[in-house]
């Protein structure tokens, strides 16, 4: 077991030695960790380190490109989600997931939201109306576009894309929620929001974020990982991370001496 | 010392751009002197007689193109019919499922073939296979040699523009536990509808003009038939025809559909150009 594991309360996802693979490149080496539920766990580290790659490996994104594999386990609800058994989709269901740069369909506002629902639960008019009304206030977006519901979702500003895109993946009531890297391409007032909003929804979800912004990791977590080079440097609670860190190498990457 | 390297760059600019310019003035200039005689000597012919009554036999005044429209108008229309659907789903196949199967870049070596083949091929081809076999010229017969013409210029632009989808888009629909057909279908395809609308409406303006093709398998009629198992008369065919004939008036009636056939890939281009510009985002 590696030196850095250390388990937390009522974890949601279990990851245990993993190793990933990009070709013959490795991306991650024995990477084991804890997923706190209701919790924020931010994962920091340079560019290349494999912050993403790890988050990719919780909903098998990297199933799209076949020269991608993992090795290890992942546990999620009692199972390994790397068996060749489980299901991509309903995984991708239960683990959602948004990206660095917001990617709005292009279709309305409201079939952005009602898109990912279709795909698993048939709702009546009302119904889905509601549900729709419901995840953009989770997203905290229902007042800003309530009266443009039938415009474009390529008509809104790019901080308004990020959380439209939030709402999609809220609607469809995944429990862990993904986020890589979703304030980098915002400024820094829309990026106040969704910082806001990762503080609200995690009542009710479990989130991980990927950041290149420490202070973000600093404000918003309850959890943090150091990645270095594909191996996790070192895990624990945010404030212990950021006071008192055990390691010099973490010290030196969030001090700005490194990175 | 700067200041005659700066002169002499300034000088190479001047004889670039101006070999540039006297470049696209030639072209230019053939294009337009087409056009000109084109429509100079075609939209003369242009009556309500063009339009409603069919061609005319040998020796006998007045006459129309009625047959010849209809009949291009039936089988570019079928073909068109035909192609879209097939082209558009032979694209998705090439972009989104066998974008790395062996199978995929066979059919993708077979599509540019087929683009690049000479359309008297396909003639040839559609000529053997339906209608030697049944002995019958048809209309149907021309439509399937357009429809081999119009299939790859949509499967090919299909593929491209589906190609200029970020993957960040396609990552996001996934990401929702979307099957891949409903992420192509749904998502990407809607992406570039503009560009594949385009694609299918340059194939139109391809095939309308292409006379190879049904000189041996819609043959021509001089009669007006609707009825697409049987010869059919169509625009490319009729100019052929009646431009090398020593009637004045046919010669008056091959500049006319000339000039309409002219007019309609215009209009269709410039239909494709607006759709475009306002529709694609890659």
């Amino acid at each position: 077991m590696n030196s850095v594991f250390r388990t937390v309360p009522a974890p949601v996802i279990q990851v245990r030695n993993l190793s990933f693979f990009y070709g013959k490149f490795q991306g991650l080496s024995d990477v084991s960790l804890d997923i706190a539920r209701n919790r924020v766990t931010a994962f920091i580290g340079p560019s290349g380190c494999g912050k993403s790659t790890l988050l990719r490996t919780f909903n098998r994104m990297f199933d799209l490109y076949p020269n991608q594999r993992a090795v290890g386990e992942i546990c999620f609800n009692g199972r390994n989600v790397l068996d060749p058994s489980q299901d991509v989709n309903l995984l991708r269901a239960k683990v959602g997931m948004v990206f660095q740069k917001p990617t709005p369909f292009p279709m309305t506002i409201f079939e952005n939201i009602a898109f990912g629902v279709r795909l698993y639960e048939s709702l009546a008019g009302d119904a889905m109306q509601a549900r729709v009304e419901w995840a953009l206030r989770k997203a905290a977006l229902w007042e800003e576009v309530r009266d443009k519901l039938d415009q474009s979702g390529l008509s809104l500003s790019g901080g308004q894309q990020q959380r439209l895109c939030i709402a999609r993946m809220v609607a469809v009531k995944p429990e862990v929620l993904l986020l890589d890297e979703p304030t980098s391409a915002l400024d820094p007032i829309s990026t106040a929001k969704i910082e806001e909003l990762v503080n609200e929804l995690k009542d009710e979800y479990t989130i991980a974020i990927v950041t290149h912004n420490m202070q973000q990791a600093a404000r918003i977590s309850d959890y943090t990982a150091y990645m270095y080079l594909g191996e996790l440097v070192e895990f624990g609670r945010t404030d212990e991370i950021f006071i008192k860190p055990k390691k010099k190498a973490t010290e030196d990457y969030i001090t700005g001496r490194f990175g | 010392m700067p200041f005659t390297l700066y002169r002499r760059r300034k000088f190479v600019n001047a004889i670039g751009l101006a070999l540039s310019g006297v470049s696209m003035a030639l072209g230019l200039a053939a294009l337009l002197w087409i056009l000109w005689t084109l429509f100079w000597n075609g939209l003369s012919a242009f009556s309500i007689d063009f339009f409603v009554r069919s061609t005319p036999a040998p020796g006998t005044e007045n006459g129309g193109l009625a047959n010849a429209i209809v009949g291009s108008l039936m089988m570019v229309g079928a073909a068109t019919f035909v192609s879209t659907p097939i082209g558009i789903l032979a694209g998705i196949y090439l972009a989104e499922f066998g974008a790395r199967s062996k199978f995929a870049a066979a059919t993708r070596f077979v599509t540019d073939i087929m683009l690049s083949a000479p359309s008297i091929v396909i003639g040839l081809f559609v000529y053997a296979i339906a209608v030697a076999t049944v002995k019958q010229f048809s209309g149907w017969a021309g439509s399937l040699a357009l429809s081999l013409i119009a299939i790859p210029v949509v499967v090919r632009t299909t593929e491209n523009m589906l190609a200029l989808v970020p993957g960040s888009l396609r990552e996001a629909a996934f990401a929702l536990g979307a099957p891949r057909w409903k992420v192509s279908l749904a998502v990407t395809l809607r992406a570039v509808r503009g560009g594949v609308l385009t694609g299918v409406l340059l194939a139109v303006a391809r095939i309308i003009g292409e006379t190879a093709p049904l000189l041996f398998t819609a043959l021509n009629n001089q009669f007006f038939n609707a009825d697409m198992n049987k010869p059919m008369a169509n625009l490319p065919v009729v100019i052929y025809n009646f431009a090398m004939s020593p009637y004045e008036n046919w010669q008056q009636l091959a500049w006319g559909g000339a000039a309409l056939i002219a007019l309609i890939v215009l209009g269709i281009n410039v239909l494709a150009r607006v759709l475009f510009r306002d529709k694609v985002r890659a």
